[in-house]
């Protein structure tokens, strides 16, 4: 362990625990997009780049765009009142040192030597015609999980709609935002970058670190970008394509699947020489769906009536 | 002590801060960040476990870090869920101050 290993874990508890205990909602959020940038690197030196890419895309990055969106909303409400009373205080911090002390020692006891499904995946991979053993766990093996986290994605975009009230249903979600030349200057340096990175990370996913979900989370990053800079607005979620962009990631994904009744046996199988064409299939839906159901959820609920 | 070790406590660590969050903070806004922190932490504990089968001698293990990938995205969506009923919830609060919502 060296010096920038030590380093890097201090900052990542400072960041924290400013996430935590700071005075204001933004200095909050403010900490915990650095501990997300942080927890990416932690992530590289743990030998998992692809866990890397979606935690500064998503920890740093969409969910600090959300958090401090709700923070300009919030902000009346946010800094007042922030009084527990000590003896809570130090019960509750007494509780958490229990807590994480718990979790320190039960990780420190865990058996020797440590499971694990490596092998097993290794021995497979040749049937599924990818060379990136995370996608085909998330695409093959585990493609179950992978259905059902759209659905759990696309079940919480219908949750934050239904927040709206009756009189914006189907309206425009979020704010509108004025023309910004310093935002707009950044949307258009980043925008072709950033649709390059994104791009590739989609294509290389099969054989190295990246894949549809990190694509998509670049993507839905651009669009609030672009919308923060005034130069588009989100469409109504009424609109009839926005309802289908959302959903044809877990359609197509959820018709190849019951497809493999027929040509391998069983559900979410593919027949081996098509395994490779139908997975790039099934990750162009999803990043398309997922993409757009990000962006919608940094948007919000519907705000506004269906003229821009 | 490895390095992989050192961060899955670090990890340990961060779910004691995010709990301590979630029970002294009183806005809700406030305890949903406390609550991401809480989970940043249970992620990089699992990673740590997951990467001790590879010292073990088991080579990369792709399925918790297809579990942790699949588990950021989830994260996130909740959080969206969460902030919009805190969004949802001033807003009442601003229209009718003092009084029982109507809706």
């Amino acid at each position: 362990m060296n010096v920038l290993t030590l380093a890097l874990a201090i900052l990542l508890l400072i960041a924290g625990a400013w996430a935590v205990v700071a005075r204001s909602a933004f200095a909050a959020v403010s900490g915990f997009i650095v501990c997300g940038l942080l927890l990416a690197v932690v992530w590289l030196i743990l030998g998992a780049p692809d866990v890397a890419l979606t935690e500064a895309a998503i920890g740093g990055g969409l969910t600090g765009a959300l958090l401090f969106g709700a923070c300009g909303v919030l902000q009346d409400s946010s800094t007042v009142r922030n009084s527990r009373s000590v003896s809570l205080r130090i019960a509750g911090a007494l509780l958490s040192l229990l807590v994480a002390c718990g979790l320190g020692a039960a990780f420190l006891l865990l058996p020797e030597p440590a499971p694990g499904l490596g092998g097993e995946v290794r021995s497979s991979m040749a049937a599924t015609g990818l060379e990136n053993p995370v996608t085909a766990v998330l695409l093959t093996f585990r493609a179950w999980d992978t259905l059902l986290e759209k659905v759990v994605v696309l079940l919480a975009l219908v949750g934050v709609w239904s927040f709206a009230p009756d009189s914006l249903w189907a309206g425009r979600p979020g704010v509108r935002y004025r023309l910004d030349p310093h935002v707009i200057f950044l949307a258009q340096v980043l925008c072709p970058i950033g649709i390059v990175v994104g791009v590739y990370l989609f294509w290389v996913g099969a054989s190295a670190p990246g894949g549809a979900f990190q694509c998509a989370t670049i993507f839905a990053a651009l669009w609030v970008l672009v919308t923060m800079a005034g130069l588009a607005d989100p469409l109504p979620v009424g609109r009839l394509v926005v309802r289908i962009a959302v959903v044809a990631g877990a359609v197509v994904f959820s018709g190849i699947g019951v497809a493999g009744f027929f040509w391998a046996g069983a559900f979410l199988a593919y027949p081996v020489e098509f395994a490779k064409p139908l997975i790039l299939l099934i990750e162009a839906a999803l990043t398309l769906s997922v993409a757009f159901t990000l962006g919608l959820l940094v948007a919000g609920s519907p705000a506004r009536g269906e003229e821009p | 002590m490895s390095a992989v070790e050192f961060f899955g406590l670090c990890g340990a660590a961060l779910v004691g801060l995010g709990f301590y969050g979630l029970i002294v903070q009183v806005h809700p806004f406030r305890k949903i960040v406390a609550f991401n922190v809480l989970g940043s932490g249970v992620f990089v504990v699992f990673g740590a476990i997951a990467r001790r089968g590879v010292m073990g001698g088991d080579g990369a293990d792709p399925v918790p870090q297809a579990l942790v990938i699949t588990g950021i995205v989830v994260a996130f969506s909740a959080t969206a869920l969460a902030v919009a009923l805190v969004k949802r919830l001033a807003r009442e609060e601003q229209e009718t101050p003092g009084t029982e919502e109507d809706e």
